[in-house]
């Protein structure tokens, strides 16, 4: 799963920047963006808040167009949302009106990826019990806590199989035990599929954990301060976290988060 | 369960028997000269004398008739015309001056007219009632459109929905409390306009009861008239309250 020089290139960002207009003027929210990703490639995506992450993911996911540079993926511009990029938003976007069963055979139902009524349970089943929600497959999400909404959420993303996942900080509000739970089964997930994932997340050893590269983002405008090849090889298991490896990996990349940090503190208190 | 019900109800006739004593409180007190204010018991008693020999449920019906019909027509047209309004931008800056310019107009002024174009018949209430009906619901489907978030649709798409299976998966079911809203208030402002409408030469309705009651200042029959559309009222929006409690189980609070 490292990006070797002969895995085929899925999405580029191509000198990729946005702005908005807001009533205030323009205001850059990514800025000259330039980066690959290959197949099989896991890459998590890290910055401060605010600073144009879920920005750059929706522009892959297709629901944003670049104001500059272009965004491709299979080599051709990105233009719309398609079920070949499963996304897991940041909100989750747990349908109310669906129980959770219904929810998780949303996708399952639709004409691109419709199955037999059997194996759409059998599926269901599979992700409610592997989720922890079989006790609540029939009920609506308004009965459901915050965490629970969110594994609803990757139940639901995972169901129709997607080979690109974008995960937009998928495990934030899970119990540290959780969150771990789901951090194994998305690499389980990932040796058995084979999958490409772009993630962000606010979690240093989460993206040394799952990912083959790290993004690290500035402080708004987004831009990349630095990509870092995560160096061990897959399958991983969580004893990589005891390596001297991951201790100094961590103290790196937390120092260039804290730098981006202090200097988006710097940035709004002078705005203010 | 069961006791639980019976004192709701208990709960619920509080204030109707409170409304009651009121009621015989200021008839009594002389504030107002009594004759002027009929008790409660003689409004009942003429109620009864209505239903037995006058035909009180053909006039009932005759109104519940014509506000169902108004509202239906109201709110089918209301539908697909606050839907767009909600969805494009462009329809809701093209059209929203004007929506709110007719919505603004009392249905009562436009009796006149109604009567130069389509007569004194039941066309004539029917399209009172519309207007009415037609003009609270838009509004309150393209507020409700216009609001419904984008990160649902967006959810579909990646998932693989067509644009066809957007619209009925997705638009649907975050349509229909809207609908039901737009129903309720659409029938609120139906029984307002009730007795405009009957104003043009109804001869059955119970606000053809109320305007003959009050050319001869049979104030009980009047009474019984206002009593009437308020409780028909109140039924009707109970019924279109437990279907919205059947369909909208999943949503977070029942709708008001
Ligand atoms: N439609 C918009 N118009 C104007 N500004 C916007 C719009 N959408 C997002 N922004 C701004 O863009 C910036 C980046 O937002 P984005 O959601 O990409 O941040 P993020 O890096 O995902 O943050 P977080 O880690 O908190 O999720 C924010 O400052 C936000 O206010
Ligand atoms: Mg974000």
């Amino acid at each position: 799963m490292t990006s070797e020089s002969n895995k085929r290139t899925r999405a580029q960002f191509e000198h990729v920047s946005l702005a908005f207009d807001t009533p205030k003027g323009k205001l850059q929210i990514v800025d000259d963006v330039n980066y690959s990703i290959n197949d099989g490639d896991f890459i998590a995506v890290i910055g401060p808040s605010g600073c144009g992450k879920t920005t750059m993911m929706n522009m892959l996911a297709g629901f944003q167009k670049p104001t500059g540079g272009r965004v491709l993926f299979d080599n051709a511009p990105v233009n719309g949302p398609g079920p070949e990029r499963g996304v897991i938003f940041q909100e989750y976007g747990v349908f109310p009106w669906l129980t959770v069963r219904q929810n998780i055979a949303f996708g399952l139902t639709l004409r691109a990826n419709r199955v037999a009524p059997s194996e759409r349970e059998a599926i269901c089943d599979h992700y409610l019990s592997l989720m922890g929600l079989s006790d609540f497959a029939n009920s609506f999400p308004k009965h459901l806590s915050g965490g629970m909404r969110q594994r609803l959420a990757i139940a639901r993303a995972y169901a129709v199989k997607p080979q690109f996942l974008l995960m937009d900080e998928p495990f934030g509000a899970l119990d540290a035990q959780t969150r771990a739970n789901m951090q194994n089964l998305l690499l389980q997930v990932l040796a058995a599929e084979g999958k490409t994932v772009m993630l962000i997340t606010h979690s240093v050893e989460e993206a040394i954990y799952l990912a083959s590269r790290i993004v690290v983002v500035t402080a708004r405008p987004a831009r990349i301060k630095e990509i870092i090849e995560v160096p061990f090889p897959y399958p991983r298991d969580e004893s990589i976290h005891e390596r001297p490896e991951f201790g100094q990996l961590r103290s790196y990349i937390r120092e260039l988060v804290m730098s981006e940090y202090r200097a988006q503190q710097a940035q709004t208190s002078f705005s203010e | 369960m069961k006791a639980d019900g019976v004192k709701r109800f208990l709960l619920g006739a509080i204030p109707w028997l409170g409304a009651i004593a009121l009621w015989y409180a200021v008839r009594l007190s002389g504030i107002v000269n009594p004759s002027l204010i009929p008790a409660p018991h003689a409004v009942a008693m003429k109620f009864f004398e209505l239903l037995m020999h006058e035909g009180l449920l053909v006039d009932v019906w005759a109104s519940t008739q014509r506000v169902t019909l108004g509202v239906l027509l109201g709110i089918a047209a209301a539908v697909p015309v606050g839907f767009l309004l909600g969805w494009y931008r462009p329809a809701r800056t093209l059209a929203d001056p004007m929506i709110n310019f007719f919505r603004a107009l009392p249905p009562i002024a436009l009796i006149p007219l109604v009567i130069v174009y389509f007569g004194v018949d039941e066309t004539a209430k029917l399209v009172v009632l519309f207007y009415a009906a037609f003009f609270s619901g838009v509004i309150v489907m393209y507020e409700g459109v216009s609001q419904i978030t984008p990160l649902y649709i967006r959810v579909a798409q990646t998932l693989g929905a067509s644009e066809l299976e957007i619209f009925r998966k997705v638009i649907i079911p975050l349509t229909v409390p809207h609908i039901l809203t737009a129903l309720r208030v659409a029938l609120g402002v139906a029984w307002a306009t009730l007795v405009a409408s009957e104003l043009i030469a109804a001869q059955r309705g119970l606000g053809a009861l109320i305007q003959n009651a009050s050319t001869y200042f049979l104030l009980d029959v009047i009474y019984v008239g206002i009593i009437c559309i308020g409780f028909v009222a109140l039924v009707m929006d109970m019924i279109l309250r437990m279907i919205s409690k059947r369909l909208l189980v999943w949503q977070e609070r029942a709708v008001a």
